[in-house]
């Protein structure tokens, strides 16, 4: 009998702690196939940040830190620097990265540690039930914007990837998403570009996940992978947004 | 090496790169602006990490990944910015993580003054993050004994897992003073640090997490009550203090850091008027040294605490002394720093000075 597919070495046996329908598992074996693949796991550390993937170093199976709100960029500077031949990257929510832990993660990029950051973005803040975060899109319900998110009140959606383009330090920057089979392989192509930069000490790479987050959008996991198609991507439109490596290679 | 003329700060940097630090992270900010001056150039130069952080959280932060990953690692800063540490210096006590935390004090609350103050003995021995942590506090009064006890804390951090703080005040960072690096420290059998968050292929066939969440109660009251075995451990050895003058007080000051220096000169001073004053010099303020309040005869007429707050330590001197003497204050704060003859004055008029 040949295996045709197996669950990939990078997770651990631990069940996952994920709602049913939820993408932050996807994204999970994507970053665990692309250390198998690149033959980096047992270099790698993972920093956890806080928010429902609060147990991502109990799921990678790799050594792993866990960081306080926000601050996991900090965390990952930290060990780097000390262990610069490791691989160390963060694994972070729109809460997390986008509100509380904006500016850990802008002077990271900045400095252009040679670090990967995965960045899920759900348009909400997911562990605590539901409450806006500054990625959620106008309009939309939440437990702290129960009329919808306004612009007047609350700002536009933060739109992290448009902004980190503009840092000298970032080697890779791209926007994918989990929400259909043709965009998971984009992702993981993308993911594991990610990592092969850091492996080639290129600096700073960040590869936004657009992510679904059926439970507190109020939604079935179905409809909530069509709300990410329909009204997601077109406020976070997917692609490049900086690739170093290329331009290195055109100059 | 000889004796050498050096300002504290810069001799609390020294000690650290003697006591083998291997990462520095901080952020600016006076009186203590020396120490990451000093490392920015000698770190470099010789192979190690230096990094200015974007903050003061990002700095302890970068403390926590570093220690995590088994390195010796520390952190300097000064009131404002060892309060904004404090979310940090939490997870890495829970996460039983080896550090050294240099706080330099200045005059507070809130953005306060720049002069040397003690005002954040609450700060350093009460904590301002969360939960039930303690930190293994330092409180040298000169910069011979700050560099002492620098070169040693790495080591007591790594023996314990436990975060050290060495507090001095804006004054021990800025004067000078002759003093020699090569003193030697105390032997301490330090195990590998096989827990260390450095890729499994340095430990095969086990993950290492650096970690503070336990979301069990159970599994966390469990946690907590190992942290509280040690920190009583650490109550039974750890206990530093200096008996000044102790043969046969009329009474006795309790006073630490640059406060025990200008108590010296008082007691000086009142010996030459025939009164007798010992002085109990905390050099640990956790653990305090409780045992040190034992040895106070009982023929003395108090106790006075002297502070460069409005008091903060009295409450450990309260507590020390379970009622048995009286206990007055003498305090000045913001920056001022009296002369020892105010103190002789606030030992001559002791009975004003009661508070229990
Ligand atoms: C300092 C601090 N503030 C607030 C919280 C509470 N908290 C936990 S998770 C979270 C939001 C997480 O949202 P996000 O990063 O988007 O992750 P998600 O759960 O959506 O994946 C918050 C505010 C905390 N743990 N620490
Ligand atoms: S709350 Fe949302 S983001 Fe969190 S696990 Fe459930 S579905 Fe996923
Ligand atoms: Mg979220």
């Amino acid at each position: 009998m040949t295996v045709k597919y197996e669950k990939t070495k990078g997770l651990t046996d631990k069940p996952l702690t994920y709602c049913p329908g939820c993408t932050h598992g996807i994204v999970h074996k994507l970053i665990g196939e692309s250390l198998v693949e690149l033959d980096i796991l047992d270099k790698a550390i993972g920093i956890a940040s806080v928010g429902c993937s609060v147990f991502s170093y109990q799921f990678f199976n790799c050594d792993g830190q866990q960081a306080p709100h926000g601050r996991a960029c900090a965390e990952a500077t930290g060990v780097k620097r000390v262990l610069p031949d490791n691989i160390v990257f963060t694994y972070q929510g729109d809460g997390d990265l986008a509100s509380i832990g904006i500016a850990e993660t802008i002077h990271a990029a900045n400095r252009g540690e040679n670090i990967t950051v995965i960045f899920l973005n759900n348009a909400i803040y997911g562990m605590t039930g539901g409450q806006m975060a500054p990625t959620s899109l106008i309009g939309q319900k939440t437990t702290t914007s129960q009329d919808g998110r306004n612009q007047a009140d609350h700002g536009n959606p933060i739109k992290i990837s448009e902004m980190f383009s503009t840092i000298e330090g970032v080697a890779y920057l791209e926007r994918v998403s989990v929400h259909n089979p043709k965009n998971v392989i984009k992702a993981k192509k993308a993911i594991k570009k990610a990592f092969q930069y850091q492996k080639e000490n290129r600096g700073f790479t960040m590869i936004e996940v657009l992510s679904s987050c059926p439970v507190n959008w109020g939604m079935k996991p179905v409809d909530a992978l069509k709300w990410v198609e329909s009204d997601m991507i077109p406020v976070y439109p997917l692609g490049v947004f900086k690739d170093k490596g290329v331009n290195d290679e055109k100059n | 090496m000889a004796k050498v003329l050096m300002k504290g700060n810069e001799a609390i940097a020294l000690a650290a790169i003697k006591g083998g630090v291997d990462a520095f992270y901080g952020y600016p900010i006076t009186p203590q602006n020396e120490v990451p001056e000093y490392l920015s150039k000698h770190l470099k130069a010789n192979g190690k990490v230096f990094l200015q952080a974007e903050s003061e959280v990002s700095a302890i932060n970068m403390v926590y990944g570093a220690a995590g990953a088994g390195k010796r690692v520390m952190t300097s800063s000064s009131s404002p910015g060892i309060a904004l540490k404090q979310e940090g210096i939490s997870y890495i006590a829970a996460a039983e993580l080896p550090c050294v935390i240099v706080s330099v004090m200045r005059g507070g609350p809130g953005l306060g003054g720049i002069q040397p103050s003690q005002a954040d003995y609450y700060q350093a021995t009460r904590g301002g993050g969360n939960g039930d942590y303690q930190l293994i506090v330092y409180a040298p009064e000169s910069i011979q004994e700050t560099i002492d006890i620098m070169k040693e804390s790495f080591d007591i951090a790594d023996y314990y897992r436990n975060p050290v703080m060495v507090l001095v005040d804006g004054l021990i960072g800025q004067m000078m003073e002759s003093v020699d690096f090569d003193k030697p420290v105390k032997e301490r059998f330090l195990p590998e640090k096989d827990w260390a968050t450095n890729g499994t292929k340095n430990h095969p066939g086990k993950i290492n997490v650096a970690n503070s969440l336990h979301i069990d109660p159970n599994n966390l009251e469990k946690h907590n009550i190992h942290l509280q075995e040690k920190y009583n451990t650490i109550r039974k050895n750890e206990v530093r203090y200096e008996l000044v003058n102790f043969d046969n007080p009329d009474f006795v000051i309790v006073a630490y850091g640059t406060m025990a220096r200008i108590c010296r000169s008082s007691i000086e001073l009142l010996e030459k008027e025939g009164i007798s004053v010992g002085m109990i010099r905390p050099i640990s303020l956790f653990p305090y040294p409780k045992e040190a309040f034992t040895k106070i005869p009982n023929k003395v007429k108090g106790l006075l605490t002297c502070e460069l707050s409005h008091g903060q330590m009295l409450d450990d001197v309260l507590i020390a002394n379970n009622g048995k003497h009286k206990v007055g204050f003498f305090g000045r704060s913001g920056g001022m720093v009296p002369d020892p003859e105010e103190i002789v004055e606030a030992i001559k008029n002791f009975d004003e000075r009661v508070v229990n």
